[in-house]
């Protein structure tokens, strides 16, 4: 039974840490590359959601609906760029959290007057409602099973991506000292505008393949934001394996506090104890996690610089 | 070693409270409250008590943010536990403001020490998360204290008590004692920042290194700066708690010290007046924008966006470079 309960939670752990990390990875390269804070990242998750949404209704399959949603998504990442990131990058970080604050609220203003302010429904692909039987015994949900494939896949992707290709190389070697890069010849404008369609891509995917077990909503892109950015701290900012790790990790984390501490404070304190301390611990538990990792890494796990 | 700083001459250093300005500023808010009644425009009078409030916390930001260079991303939690301090008393029968409001400033300056003596090991970016995750914890420790109200919050019976035949049920009075105290603190920050510890506190912002190898103890003016904008940030907390009669969790969530900072930044990062600006500012435009259109928001951020462009270090660098002009 706890064997069980175990895989299930290892599972689900996988399949959420493998959706933070495809925010954390374009958020951590924007940030190791071009040292951005982008605080509209989760606004293109959000969007990213919603067009999907929006197109898998109109379509009435969930598979045009990814594929146009995703495409249109990284089309206003790049159209975002060209216009208004690309005059912040050489300003101060503050500015940069103003500016791309002023973005947030205007993109879900922008989502509230074409969508509404109820969520928005979206369906899982048929075909993958139902359940898998993975062990006797034990059986889990085939559209999770699938997210953790498409997590793998977009991760493995991105992993060959960046270390086994020129682009890849071009955008290491911007991380790690863009001057460098630049000197070497690497048009980092250009780089840089693609490196963003491809995190706004990315935000998109996770974005549709979140939407039916979570709420298409305004406002969504804030909280997973924020996980997103614990995700790359953790992992020590610009380093994609750091992103992955951390992700994996904050990932595993979460799941766990949110099923696990509840269980345990329940035979060790007792019903009442766990009813009150249970769901604190669990929320804060990703928050003692960075803390700790900062405290004795203050550049987290993998720094890339 | 301390001469050399007291005996300078005023230096980009100084930040002093100019008297031509404090002074009229002070006169037009002291009549604001029957202005406004005269013309039958009495809510205003809460919405400017908000704005000082506020104005006060993200002035106690500025301290750290502008004149540390300390980028805290969870200042909004000693306002909400400066709140709470005033609801918890209160619930336990103490509605004394003399005892409830110094707990608050109290209360806020602790937690600060505590989380700067581990958040100041790290710097930069590192900073601003480990700062967001302590306050993130302290929310979701609110959160779930259903003694406490937990999510739901707690509704204070009545504001508190100061006596001397002031009764701060009258939202006029409640101003008054606001702006007196505001001005007060307002008045000992700006004493700070032209004091030794203020130009050391700007001194560290500009180059840290050097002056430690100056001899000064860096790491420990950075924390006695951050316990302080702590604690006054508390002190907001007790009277925002006051204002609304309301604490709650929401108070102390990440969105709250985000807007604290679009705030800071708004004014002018490292002007004295910066946070008061910033907040007179973005809380005036919430109000106008909020009369217009349901989607205000997106006029905020287009406002917000349009001064990141157009007045890189803020709206009193436009002022500074015209009068230099």
């Amino acid at each position: 039974m706890t064997g069980i309960l175990l895989l299930e939670q290892a599972l689900n752990g996988l399949q959420f840490g493998l959706m933070l990390f495809l925010l954390a990875a374009g958020l951590t390269l924007v940030f190791g590359i071009m040292d951005m804070i982008n605080l509209a990242h989760g606004s293109l998750y959000m969007v990213g959601a919603y067009l999907i949404a929006s197109i898998a209704a109109a379509s009435g399959s969930f598979w045009v609906g990814l594929g146009g949603g995703v495409l249109a998504t990284a089309a206003i990442g790049v159209l975002l760029e060209l216009t208004v990131l690309r005059r912040l990058y050489q300003r101060d970080h503050l500015s940069q959290v103003l500016g791309t604050f002023a973005i947030l609220l205007m993109a879900n203003e922008a989502v509230r007057m074409v969508w509404g302010s109820q969520p928005v429904p979206m369906a899982m692909p048929a075909a993958l409602a139902g359940p898998v039987q993975l062990l006797p015994g034990f059986s889990y949900p085939a559209y999770r099973l699938f997210i953790i494939g498409v997590g793998l896949a977009v991760a493995l992707l991105l992993y060959l991506l960046v270390t086994h290709t020129r682009v890849g190389m071009q955008v290491r070697a911007g991380a790690s000292n863009r001057e460098m890069a630049q000197a070497m010849g690497t048009n980092v404008r250009l780089l840089f505008t693609a490196l963003f369609a491809i995190g706004a891509a990315l935000c998109a995917v996770a974005g549709g393949m979140l939407g039916p077990l979570l709420a298409v909503q305004v406002g969504m892109g804030e909280s997973i934001l924020i996980l997103a950015f614990v995700v790359i701290v953790i992992g020590g900012i610009g380093s994609i394996r750091g992103a992955l790790l951390g992700a994996l990790l904050v990932g595993l984390v979460d799941t766990a506090g949110r099923t696990l501490v509840p269980v345990l404070f329940g035979q060790l304190l007792g019903p009442a104890a766990a009813a009150t301390a249970g769901p604190a611990v669990a929320s804060i538990l990703i928050y003692v996690l960075m803390a700790g990792v900062l405290f004795w890494k203050p550049r987290g796990l993998f720094p890339a610089h | 070693m301390t001469s050399s700083f007291q005996n300078q001459p005023a230096s980009v250093l100084d930040h002093r409270l100019d008297l031509r300005i404090a002074i009229p500023l002070l006169l037009v808010l002291a009549a604001l409250p029957p202005a406004l009644d005269a013309v039958g425009e009495r809510f205003y009078i809460g919405v400017a008590s908000r704005i000082l409030i506020f104005a006060l916390a993200a002035t106690s930001l500025n301290l750290i943010l502008g004149f540390g260079g300390m980028v805290s991303f969870g200042h909004a939690a000693f306002i909400g536990m400066g709140a709470y301090t005033v609801g918890i008393l209160m619930q336990g029968g103490v509605l004394s403001a003399w005892v409830a409001w110094p707990a608050a400033f109290v209360v806020g300056g602790l937690f600060a020490f505590v989380i700067g003596l581990v958040s100041l090991r790290t710097q930069g970016v590192y900073f601003i998360m480990i700062t967001l995750a302590f306050a993130q914890m302290l929310f979701y420790l609110m959160v779930s204290l259903k003694t406490w109200g937990g999510e739901d919050g707690l509704s204070l019976a009545s504001r508190s008590r100061v006596g001397l035949g002031l009764d701060l049920a009258s939202d006029a009075q409640f101003f008054y004692v606001v702006l007196g105290v505001s001005a007060l603190a307002f008045f000992a920050i700006a004493r700070l920042l032209n004091a030794r510890f203020g130009h050391v506190l700007q001194g560290i912002r500009e180059n840290e290194t050097r002056m430690a190898a100056l001899g000064f103890a860096v790491f420990r003016y950075k924390l006695i700066a951050f316990t302080l904008a702590g604690a006054i940030a508390g002190l907001a907390g007790a009277l925002l708690a006051n204002q609304g009669n309301f604490v709650s969790p929401a108070l102390m969530q990440w969105s709250q010290s985000g807007m604290l900072m679009v705030m800071v930044i708004l004014g002018g990062v490292g002007y004295l007046y910066g946070g008061l600006v910033g907040a007179a500012v973005f809380l005036l435009l919430e109000e106008v924008l909020v009369g217009y259109t349901i989607h205000w928001q997106f006029g905020l951020g287009a406002v917000l966006l349009a001064v990141v462009l157009l007045a890189p270090n803020g709206l009193l660098s436009l002022l500074r470079r015209r009068v230099r002009a």
